[in-house]
């Protein structure tokens, strides 16, 4: 029973961890069908930021991941303004080599300046440890995770669905070009939700660090994971992004956990097989 | 009506008549023997990577189906031709042919899947294929020898050439092969039917509209295409005699499609020209750090897609016409 229930909870954990990184580009991507496959480096930048913040300057662990936010969504604002809104009109392939070739870059230059080495910050006493509910013990952080990305996801579902900005970006992921004639400025709503969306996976990248760990390679290996829960959610949809986000998470835990000589086969039978019944993702419309 | 088929008939002539400049470029594939006799091995890598450049290019330049997968015929071709090695005979000329094959059928069969995607679609399922090949080698330990590799297999001679330590016969072997292969494409891409795939890039709503079956059209390419990357894996497994898991890793994937944009897809000599300056580079400058060299790549993928859309030598044929 401990394992079972242990084994779900940390596999949402993970899960939400997994959304914080993604959901950035599953709306950018909706609004602009810009491939950006860099989007992890975003959350990359937000780690290091934390990890910098917090051991070279001696922040406390919130304000530091504040910080990351606010650095990740700088550079991918910086990014977008100065690159990637050059290559909007261009082929897919185009636009995964340039950011497949921004990853290398990052990867690179993070193993120069913080060396290869697994990154580590001190996160608060009360953080560490576990609680135990109803006999079965969670560990505090987790809950934490869960918590911010709980609440993330529902500001994020507030923004998109009650504000005038949130119509916005809702009408240009729709139909990019209905929305530009009815003057709605699509590159400004884009540009902003480029930069939340690039703040988030910084934040996803500060809250990384304690959980599974951040070293240079980071922006490669969760992009598989990002890419197939942008893909299997469905493009542009926050709903989709979660669920997504959420089975994949319990599914690799538990498939880890459970059959592990099976290793990382299962996800990856189970996302082409979600992909073959259904192109455009569980809750995508096109 | 005979006057517009004969004008075609001139059309593909001069699309198929060798160019001095082509053959002066196999020509001096021959150099590294008298040149560069130490570097011979390495010579052999860059023939296999640029055989498998190749096959990549029918697809992304001139069918213009993306894919992020593509090792994974690179590495069924790698063990397909090191299981029969180990286990049946070690001829390589048949094992070519059996991984060809094999790599082919396999490639037929996925196509009837991957063709009827587009955009992110097809490049997660493409990315999703290679990644599971990959997981299914690295578990099937009692038949690939798993993360270990492949053990145990002995290719000792070609057509009565013994491999030598000075990668002699492998270059022979390799650049030989590469160049049937070439031909073989060559003569893919100027007949009517690679006219069609490159119509079907350029626009693929217009094709069918024409009376071109397009889905079969793409099987075929992706059929032809895997092939002939089976017949480069196979032809790493000869001359290495050895199958590691990174053949059929998403890098080998990523590697090769940077290979290919980097010497211009679209291009027959692309891949082959991609190649050559991609491992070159890598073998004096990986030396230093690795680190260093992604740094590089990183750079000169984003100026290549920045300001040279075609490739170096599309950038090179565009400066030779501005010349003229």
């Amino acid at each position: 029973m401990q394992s079972l229930v242990g084994v779900l909870f940390d596999g949402f954990a993970y899960g939400m961890l997994l959304f914080l990184l993604s959901v950035g580009l599953s709306v950018t991507l909706g609004m602009m069908n810009f491939v950006n496959l860099a989007h992890c480096s975003f959350a990359m930048v937000g780690g290091y930021a934390t990890v910098s913040f917090m051991n070279r300057l001696g922040w406390p662990f919130f304000a530091a991941l504040a910080a990351a936010f606010v650095v990740a969504a700088a550079v991918a604002v910086v990014l977008e303004r100065t690159l990637y809104r050059r290559l909007y009109r261009a082929s897919d392939l185009d636009q995964c080599l340039f950011t497949i070739g921004i990853v290398f870059i990052s990867v690179a230059a993070f193993a120069f300046f913080y060396t290869t080495e697994l990154q580590s910050a001190r996160v608060p006493e009360y953080l560490r440890g576990a609680v135990q509910i109803m006999g079965i013990n969670f560990a505090a952080y987790r809950i934490f995770l869960v918590a911010v990305s709980l609440a993330m996801a529902v500001l994020l579902i507030f923004l998109l669905e009650r504000t005038q900005f949130g119509a916005t970006v809702r009408a240009a992921v729709d139909n990019q070009r209905m929305a530009r004639g009815l003057g709605i400025d699509v590159d400004r709503a884009f540009m902003i939700t480029f930069a939340l969306g690039g703040g988030l996976a910084g934040l996803g990248g500060g809250l990384a660090v304690e959980f599974v760990g951040l070293e240079p390679t980071f922006a490669l290996t969760y992009l598989v994971y990002v890419l197939i829960v942008v893909a299997v959610g469905g493009l542009g949809s926050i709903g989709g992004s979660f669920v997504a986000a959420a089975v994949l998470g319990i599914s690799d835990m538990a498939g880890k956990y459970f059959f592990p000589w099976l290793g990382a086969f299962l996800i990856y039978l189970v996302m082409v097989a979600l992909l073959m019944w259904r192109p455009a993702g569980l809750f995508g419309k096109r | 009506m005979a006057n517009a088929s004969s004008t075609a008939a001139r059309y593909f002539e001069g699309q198929v008549r060798w160019r001095p400049l082509e053959i002066v470029f196999w020509l001096a594939a021959l150099l590294p023997f008298v040149v560069t006799p130490a570097y011979l091995s390495l010579a052999s890598q860059v023939a296999i990577t640029a055989l498998f450049a190749l096959s990549l290019d029918l697809l992304v330049g001139y069918a213009g189906l993306v894919s992020l997968g593509h090792a994974a015929f690179f590495g069924l071709g790698a063990y397909s031709a090191g299981l029969l090695a180990k286990h049946f005979w070690n001829e390589p000329l048949s094992g070519l042919i059996v991984a060809a094959a094999l790599a082919g059928i396999v490639g037929y069969l996925l196509s009837h899947i991957i063709v009827r995607f587009r955009h992110l679609t097809l490049i997660m399922l493409t990315l999703g294929i290679g990644l599971l090949l990959h997981e299914v080698a690295n578990s099937a330990t009692w038949l690939t020898g798993g993360a270990d590799g492949l053990q145990g297999v002995k290719v000792t001679s070609v057509l009565g050439f013994r491999f030598d330590l000075y990668g002699r016969t492998a270059y022979s072997y390799s650049l030989a092969t590469l160049f049937v292969c070439f031909l073989v494409a060559r003569r893919i891409v100027h007949s009517p039917f690679g006219l069609a795939l490159r119509g079907i890039r350029e626009n693929a709503l217009r094709m069918p509209a024409l009376g071109a079956p397009n889905q079969a059209h793409l099987r075929k390419a992706y059929a032809l295409s895997a092939a002939m990357a089976g017949v480069a894996g196979a032809l790493l497994t000869h001359t290495t005699s050895t199958v590691s898991l990174e053949v059929l890793s998403f890098g080998r994937s990523a590697d090769v499609l940077v290979i290919l944009i980097l010497g211009g897809a679209g291009r027959l000599y692309g891949g082959i020209l991609g190649a050559i300056i991609y491992m070159v580079a890598r073998d004096q400058f990986s030396g230093i750090n690795p680190q260093y060299w992604y740094f590089w790549i990183g750079l000169l993928l984003v100026a290549v897609v920045m300001f040279l859309p075609n490739g170096i030598l599309g950038g090179l044929s565009a400066l030779y016409k501005k010349s003229e």
